[in-house]
């Protein structure tokens, strides 16, 4: 109970400090201007950045090297399984973002995939035609409801993030996933502890082993390696929050104009 | 022959002329990738690959154009001297960093699906690079400058909706901010890359 309640505070406390930041106008996730979030953690941040590239060479650069090269067919079927459960977390937040019609697809999609899809196994929601899956998270509902990102934060082991995301997450374990609640929440006989946290860490090893050429090729043209993971988490996530292509749409020309009237 | 008939005949001929060397965006990505993916399944070392890739990347990309907009609001406190070294310095790293990226790629598969006119200005050619065993199929964009439509120029390329040149922007913009703003710093950091 006592870990429940510093983690209820701890929410209240970090989502408060960004909806206070976001009315003094200065931390509101400007929808066209990712660099707009502020890093004023930047010596902190920088320093778990080092630690988590360390770790990442000792853990998960070596494992996803291995894991890269098992089947296709594994490893897709690794990858639906990881989309299956994480649709627990998505089918709420359709739900919080007034997205009816997507949770009603994503919970056809996760009926149907859990039972004649093995498991999550195999995807045959996509087979039979139902829409493309998109995850949705807490951190992007918070977005919608116009709470800004705060400032930029890299978490240990977990990497990128915001402060509204970092708050946001928290709903997982105060009963917003239903995975984590079968399996660390509950005592159900049918599932334990390990069996979340091992689903959590395949998949950072699937993201890593999906985008291994990419990190390491980013990593070595790079100037500032720091800065283009936090520009592209960034982007990332304001695509996500969007749903939409906006950096195409909204890009700013301004300074091309600038360039060409020079 | 009148006079007038010879002068509109001229106009004529000249306004054909150049509805026939305007570049659709689309065809000139499809050409490019087609000349790039040549390049890269040929039997050659991976220097002859970079340096053939660098010449394509001279006619294809506005490389001073993001060369600039990659300094973002600093390129304002340059001088004439500076932007000429700066110039000559990015120019020196883009062509590195860009050839070194695409040489990691051997045979890629890319699919110029569509093209979406913004304005007269920029068109965007979406594209797909073709999923292997290896790696996932990865969506790309190309955001093309077409004011001159004879020699339409790449600006971007968002991957996945992610803008290379955004993150240029950015990664420029941090090194300058962790340096007080000193450009010599972001020189320095350039030409070090460079001849590494």
């Amino acid at each position: 109970m006592f870990k429940k309640l510093i983690l209820i505070c701890s929410s209240v406390i970090l989502i408060a400090f960004n909806v206070n930041a976001a009315s003094d106008g200065e931390l509101i996730l400007k929808k066209n201007q990712p660099a707009e979030v502020k890093d004023c953690f930047e010596n902190l941040n920088r320093v778990t950045f080092k630690f988590n590239q360390a770790l990442d060479g000792v853990i998960f650069q070596p494992v996803a090297s291995v894991y890269k090269k098992l089947p296709t067919p594994v490893r897709n079927g690794v990858g639906n399984s990881l989309d299956n459960i994480s649709n627990l977390v998505t089918i709420p937040n359709n739900i919080l973002q007034g997205d009816f019609n997507k949770a009603g697809i994503n919970t056809g999609r996760f009926v149907i995939n859990t039972t004649i899809g093995i498991l999550g196994l195999i995807d045959v929601a996509q087979h039979i035609g139902l829409s493309e899956y998109v995850k949705e998270d807490y951190g992007q509902s918070l977005a919608k409801l116009g709470v800004g990102p705060g400032c930029y934060l890299v978490l240990p082991v977990l990497g990128p993030s915001t402060v509204r995301d970092t708050a946001a997450s928290f709903v997982n374990v105060l009963g917003g996933d239903a995975w984590y609640n079968v399996t660390v929440k509950n005592d159900t006989q049918h599932f334990s502890d390990v069996d979340y946290y091992s689903s959590r860490l395949t998949s950072g090893i699937n993201f890593r082993a999906k985008n291994f050429d990419s990190i390491e090729n980013l990593e070595k043209n790079s100037l500032d390696f720091y800065a283009s993971v936090k520009s592209l988490y960034l982007q990332d996530r304001q695509q996500k929050i969007l749903n939409t292509n906006a950096i195409i749409d909204t890009q700013d020309d301004s300074d091309w104009e600038e360039i060409e009237n020079q | 022959m009148s006079i007038k008939k010879v002068f509109a005949l001229i106009i004529l001929f000249s306004l054909n002329f150049n509805s026939i060397q305007a570049i659709e965006p689309d065809v000139f990505v499809q050409s490019t990738v087609n000349r790039a993916s040549q390049i890269l399944s040929e039997n050659i070392s991976k220097k002859d690959k970079m340096d053939k890739l660098e010449i394509i990347a001279k006619e294809t990309v506005d490389i001073r154009g993001i060369g600039f907009y990659s300094l973002g609001s600093a390129r304002k406190a340059l001088n004439e001297d500076q932007k000429k070294k700066y110039s000559e310095l990015f120019e020196k790293y883009f062509l590195k960093s860009f050839s070194s990226r695409l040489a990691e790629y051997t045979n890629p598969e890319i699919e110029v699906n569509n093209k979406e006119v913004l304005n007269k200005n920029y068109t965007i050619v979406n594209s797909l690079l073709l999923g292997t065993s290896e790696r996932p199929e990865v969506k790309i964009d190309w955001r093309i400058y077409t004011k001159d439509p004879n020699n339409p120029l790449i600006r971007d390329l968002i991957i996945e909706g992610l803008s290379l040149a955004r993150t240029q922007k950015e990664e420029f913009s941090s090194i300058l901010n962790s340096n007080d703003g000193d450009i010599n710093i972001l020189f320095k950091t350039l030409e070090k890359f460079s001849k590494n």
